[in-house]
């Protein structure tokens, strides 16, 4: 049996905005999946629908092979749900927020302790700190740790990353495979493209519709174009007069450089290089780069 | 049930931990009854007489004697001429001037009787009412006094003032401050803690959980329950002890009506949490919705019976209106359990319907 099974579904909201329009996918069982798209894509209505929160206009989503319309109250019983934004009491201590949350969920902290204990332990000099005064990493350490204290068959990580440092994201991440390695299927939504690869499958979502679901590696190796990076002192010029040049088909920002895709193999980057160097930029380096989810995802994106 | 228990006793966290809160919600009776009872007072206190006579008269002394004598008048100044009135009553040094006519102690015994006028700043309309009644009635007390018996009693209106007999305006405003702090504290801190964890995000977390709404909501009133306890007993002992107010019926009878409108006014919370996601429109919306009307068209600042018959109707559907009636007449008029029965029928049915509609309308999902 599939652990999460998401069939056909569309939601709209008043005022006419859809915000999911057909959205299929299933998850295996202790599998990490991931929905990978930038804010306003629709991760997390697809989240709360998943999550017995909201009410699809159309199609079916089964939890646990449980439907989430009729069954939604056992659902609620074995999923665990980590929103958006931080959802703690910022009032409570850690311990008491943790404590809470072990109750609603019908068990002690005792018993389900070594699921949480190896982020509990970082967070355990802390405990009788108010969860308003963490830092955003440790808030959502805290969060993971209420949400699954219960030790819940799914779990749903609506951005559980977002505005954390880098070196807690790796962190994060690396707890998300110990958990998955305990048989708990997790779908974890991220805006941050470079988290993907951690990932098993992954969905590329834009307004509302998946464009591609696939292992990370497999969409990498879809990629057939070849694929250039320029930098350059003027970044925001660069850009601009790259686009001009005849030859390049799609240029965008990708961190500190641009990535470029070039229409046919007649490609010459050092033709590219002089005119750049005749139109006044310096420092500029361009090379042939291998495509990353990104790139896939900047691709599927503009088709 | 545990799960039940530790949402209470982190509900009870919420507000221990909220000092400011806290002090609003515990000081706020406090503050509301001592402003009502003695500053917002409609009692006759220190009342400024002028007095217009002609003549020195030995009546007219016998009589300011009198007035000066009692706790509500201080005579003031012998006015020269009418002219000066307006003067003195726009200056705001005189609330009142009495003018007695020539000879007024010879005419006392006249068949015709003497001549006195009592002329009052009325644009306070219910306190000139009420100077001069008290006036008139020392006056009509030193008539008695001097003919005991005689023939001329009639003449002076006898004015009993039943249940509240020194006209002390904190025995009219004690209920009505009760079912206006109850319904505050209860409504709109209620709505407030249930709309914060919908603000917060929290709520999301508790839906997807074993939890039942129910439990949610039972667990979210426990508290306020308790503090509006601890309220209804402050502003009891504030009344009885500070205020002088006795309660002249039955104290369980008082306390059971009391813990109905409490329900009622913790549905009515819970109905606007329904209805809002926000902290501040929750506030506005209990404070408009149901302050204003309670103060206004309950019979708290207003008699209900003199406002107009479209603003009654729609009194009849406010529960302090209800609550305000009984309480009134279970602690002033010391009246039996049997003459608010009415009262506590309908508010017993309008704590069932409210309770029926907010739970139907506690939603199970986001939307």
């Amino acid at each position: 049996m599939k652990a999460v099974v998401v069939d056909t579904i569309h939601k709209s909201y008043e005022g006419g905005i859809r915000a999911l329009s057909g959205i299929s996918f299933d998850a295996d069982r202790g599998e990490l999946f991931g929905i990978i798209g930038p804010d306003g894509a629709g991760k997390t209505t697809l989240f709360r629908i998943m999550a017995t929160l909201l009410l699809a206009d159309e199609g079916t989503c089964r939890v646990d092979g449980l439907d989430v319309v009729d069954d939604y109250r056992e659902i609620r019983k074995r999923v665990g749900y980590m929103p958006g934004r931080f959802s703690l009491y910022q009032d409570l201590t850690v311990e008491e927020n943790l404590g809470f949350f072990a109750s609603v969920f019908r068990t002690t902290i005792a018993e389900n302790y070594h699921l949480v204990e190896e982020i509990y332990k970082q967070l355990e000099p802390f405990k009788r700190r108010r969860a308003g005064k963490l830092s955003g990493g440790m808030k959502q350490k805290l969060a993971l740790c209420c949400a699954l204290i219960h030790k819940p068959s799914v779990l749903f990580l609506d951005e559980p990353t977002t505005g954390v440092d880098p070196v807690s994201r790796k962190e994060f991440w690396e707890m998300l495979n110990r958990l998955q390695k305990q048989g708990i299927t997790i779908i974890v939504s991220t805006p941050y493209m470079d988290e993907a690869k951690l990932c098993d499958r992954i969905a590329l979502i834009k307004n509302g519709q998946f464009m591609s679901i696939n292992r990370p590696m497999d969409i990498i190796r879809q990629f057939d174009l070849p694929l250039y990076a320029v930098k350059g002192d003027d970044i925001f010029r660069l850009l601009h007069d790259v686009r001009e040049y005849k030859g390049v088909d799609h240029c965008y920002v990708s961190g500190e450089s641009h990535h470029f895709t070039v229409a046919d193999g007649a490609f010459d980057s050092s033709a590219l290089l002089t005119q750049l160097q005749q139109k006044g930029h310096s420092a500029v380096r361009i090379e042939r780069v291998e495509a990353n989810i990104e790139d896939c995802y900047m691709r599927l994106a503009k088709d | 049930m545990r799960e039940f228990w530790v949402f209470v006793r982190k509900e009870f966290y919420h507000i221990l931990r909220d000092r400011r809160t806290m002090m609003i919600l515990l000081i706020m009776p406090v503050v509301m009854i001592i402003l009502f009872g003695f500053a917002l007072t409609t009692e006759v206190r220190n009342v400024n007489i002028g007095v217009l006579t002609s003549e020195p008269d030995h009546a007219v002394e016998q009589i300011l004697n009198r007035l000066d004598a009692s706790e509500y008048f201080t005579v003031k100044e012998r006015l020269d001429s009418p002219d000066d009135i307006d003067r003195k009553f726009r200056g705001r040094e005189l609330d009142m001037v009495i003018a007695f006519g020539d000879h007024f102690s010879e005419k006392v015994f006249d068949p015709e009787g003497a001549a006195m006028q009592l002329v009052v700043d009325a644009t306070n309309a219910s306190m000139a009412q009420s100077y001069t009644a008290y006036a008139s009635a020392i006056v009509a007390q030193y008539q008695q006094d001097m003919q005991p018996g005689a023939g001329r009693k009639g003449i002076v209106p006898n004015v009993v003032l039943m249940y509240n007999p020194q006209m002390k305006s904190s025995y009219n405003f004690v209920p009505g401050i009760m079912g206006l702090t109850l319904m505050l504290i209860c409504a709109l801190m209620t709505s407030i803690a249930i709309v914060k964890e919908k603000e917060t995000g929290t709520m999301e977390v508790l839906l997807v959980s074993p939890l039942r709404p129910i439990h949610i909501i039972i667990a979210k009133m426990i508290p306020y329950f308790t503090v509006s306890c601890v309220n209804l007993l402050t502003i009891l002992l504030l009344s009885i002890f500070v205020l002088k107010v006795p309660v002249a019926g039955s104290m369980v009878a008082l306390c059971v009506v009391s813990l109905i409108y409490i329900i009622i006014a913790l549905s009515l919370g819970l109905l606007v949490s329904t209805l809002v996601d926000q902290q501040i429109i929750a506030m506005l919306f209990s404070s408009m919705l149901l302050m204003v009307p309670t103060i206004l068209l309950c019979g708290m600042i207003f008699p209900v019976e003199s406002m107009p018959e479209i603003l009654q109707y729609f009194s009849h559907l406010l529960p302090p209106k209800w609550y305000i009636m009984a309480v009134r007449k279970l602690m002033i008029a010391g009246l039996p359990v049997s003459f608010i029965w009415k009262e506590i029928v309908i508010l017993i049915v309008m704590a069932v319907l409210l309770i029926t509609i907010s739970l139907r309308k506690f939603n199970n999902r986001l939307e």
